[in-house]
C-alpha cells in the first residue's frame, strides 16, 4: 500500500488546488451584496467538523453529517425535486424546503 | 481491461458512447429504470420508456459488443403522486418477463415524504412477489442520510432477502449503514456529486473491498460513462493489484447479478 508521502505525492497539488477554490469562494460570498442563506453557517459548520471531526468519525463522514438532514420522520410532501446540497436547519418538515 | 457497467441511463447517452466504453473493455450494462429529467405526462409514456430498456437499448448496446440489460419500476421523483405511480407499477409485471430485465429498480426515495416511502414500499412487494432483485437509489446530498435510514427500517420490516438487494449511490456516512446491515452498496462516480475515483477507493480501503460496486451512473447530467474504467486507473496509481481491481470492477458486480436469472455474460 502507499505510504503517507506516496499519498501527499499523488494528492497534495490537488487538495491545495481544491482548498484555494474554497477560500475563495468564502471571499467571494462575503465580497458580494446582499446576505447568504442557509448554506453558509452550514458551510462553516462543516468546515469546523472537517478540523474537529467528532470521536469515531473520520473527516469526510464528519462533513457529511454536518450538511445532513438529522430528522428521522418522512415528509408529508415534496415542496422541492432537488436537492440544495445542505439541510435548512430553520426548517422542519424534514425534507429540505 | 474487462469490467461490467453496473447502473449507467444510456438512453440519454449517444451510441458513440456505446462505442468509448466498449473501446475500453465494457463487457455488460445494466439501465435501472430512473427519472428522465422531466416528469412525464402519462403512464404511457413509462410503457415507451420500458420498451425502449427491454427492446431498443439492448441492440444499440449488442453493436458494439456489449451485453444491455435493465431495471423496472417508477422512479422516486415520480412517485410523489400514488396514483400516477400505481398506474405505471401495474405495467411492470407485463415487462418482467422480458429476457434482458435483472428485477425491480432503482427504486427509493428522493425527498424522504411519506408517498414515496409507500411506493417504495409497494415496489418491494412486487419484488417479493415476481421473486426478483432489488436496486436501489438512495437520496442526493443533504438526504441521503435520512433516506438511507428510512429505506434500510423499511426493508427490515419487508424481510427482503439482503443478498439481493443492492443499495446505491452510497457515500463515506452511509456505506457503512449499508453494509452493516448485510446488503451491497454501489457508489456511484460523479464529476460533480456523489463520490469521485479518489474518494470511491477510500471507501473501499475503508470498509473492504467485498459485496460492492462502482458505477458511472452517467445520464442526461454532467456525468462521465467513463468513471468506472477510471477509477480502476486510479486505483493502479493506489497500488492495488490486477486481482483487486478486477474483482471490484468484474467480479463484484457478476457475483451480484448473477443472482438474476436473465443475466449472462
Amino acid at each position: 500500500m502507499p505510504t503517507k508521502k506516496d499519498i501527499q505525492d499523488l494528492y497534495f497539488m490537488d487538495a491545495r488546488f481544491k482548498l484555494l477554490e474554497i477560500a475563495s469562494f468564502l471571499d467571494r460570498v462575503d465580497r458580494h451584496e446582499g446576505d447568504a442563506d442557509f448554506r453558509h453557517p452550514a458551510f462553516s459548520k462543516a468546515l469546523e467538523a472537517m478540523q474537529n471531526p467528532p470521536a469515531g468519525t473520520t473527516r469526510a463522514q464528519a462533513v457529511h453529517l454536518a450538511f445532513s438532514d438529522h430528522s428521522s420522520e418522512p415528509a408529508e410532501s415534496a415542496g422541492i425535486q432537488f436537492a440544495f446540497g445542505a439541510h435548512n436547519e430553520t426548517k422542519n418538515e424534514g425534507a429540505g424546503v | 481491461m474487462k469490467y461490467i457497467e453496473p447502473h449507467a441511463h444510456m438512453v440519454s447517452r449517444t451510441t458513440a458512447d456505446y462505442q468509448s466504453i466498449a473501446q475500453v473493455g465494457c463487457e455488460a450494462l445494466c439501465e435501472p429504470a430512473f427519472w428522465a429529467g422531466f416528469d412525464r405526462a402519462s403512464p404511457q409514456g413509462f410503457f415507451d420508456y420500458y420498451r425502449q430498456l427491454t427492446e431498443y437499448e439492448p441492440a444499440r448496446a449488442a453493436k458494439f459488443g456489449i451485453k444491455h440489460f435493465c431495471w423496472l419500476c417508477i422512479n422516486p421523483k415520480e412517485a410523489e403522486d400514488p396514483v400516477f405511480a400505481r398506474e405505471v407499477m401495474s405495467l411492470i409485471p407485463e415487462f418482467i418477463d422480458k429476457p434482458t430485465v435483472l428485477g425491480i429498480g432503482e427504486i427509493g426515495l428522493n425527498k424522504n415524504t411519506k408517498n414515496e416511502l409507500q411506493i417504495f414500499e409497494e415496489h418491494v412487494e412486487i419484488a417479493k412477489k415476481y421473486d426478483q432483485a432489488i436496486l436501489i437509489h438512495t437520496p442526493h446530498l443533504e438526504d441521503k442520510l435520512k433516506g438511507t435510514r428510512l429505506i434500510l427500517d423499511a426493508l427490515k420490516n419487508a424481510n427482503v432477502d439482503r443478498d439481493r438487494v443492492i443499495i446505491d449511490h452510497v457515500e463515506e456516512h452511509t456505506a457503512p449503514l449499508v453494509l452493516d446491515a448485510g446488503y451491497w452498496a454501489g457508489m456511484t462516480l460523479y464529476p460533480e456529486s456523489k463520490c469521485s475515483p479518489a474518494r470511491a477507493i477510500d471507501i473501499l480501503e475503508t470498509f473492504g473491498m467485498e459485496r460492492i460496486w462502482m458505477n458511472s451512473a452517467c445520464d442526461w447530467g454532467i456525468s462521465d460513462p467513463l468513471a468506472v474504467i477510471k477509477t480502476a486507473l486510479e486505483m493502479k496509481k493506489r497500488h492495488h493489484s490486477p486481482e483487486i481491481v478486477e474483482k471490484v470492477i468484474f467480479d463484484n458486480p457478476k457475483e451480484f447479478l448473477s443472482q438474476c436469472p436473465n443475466f449472462s455474460l
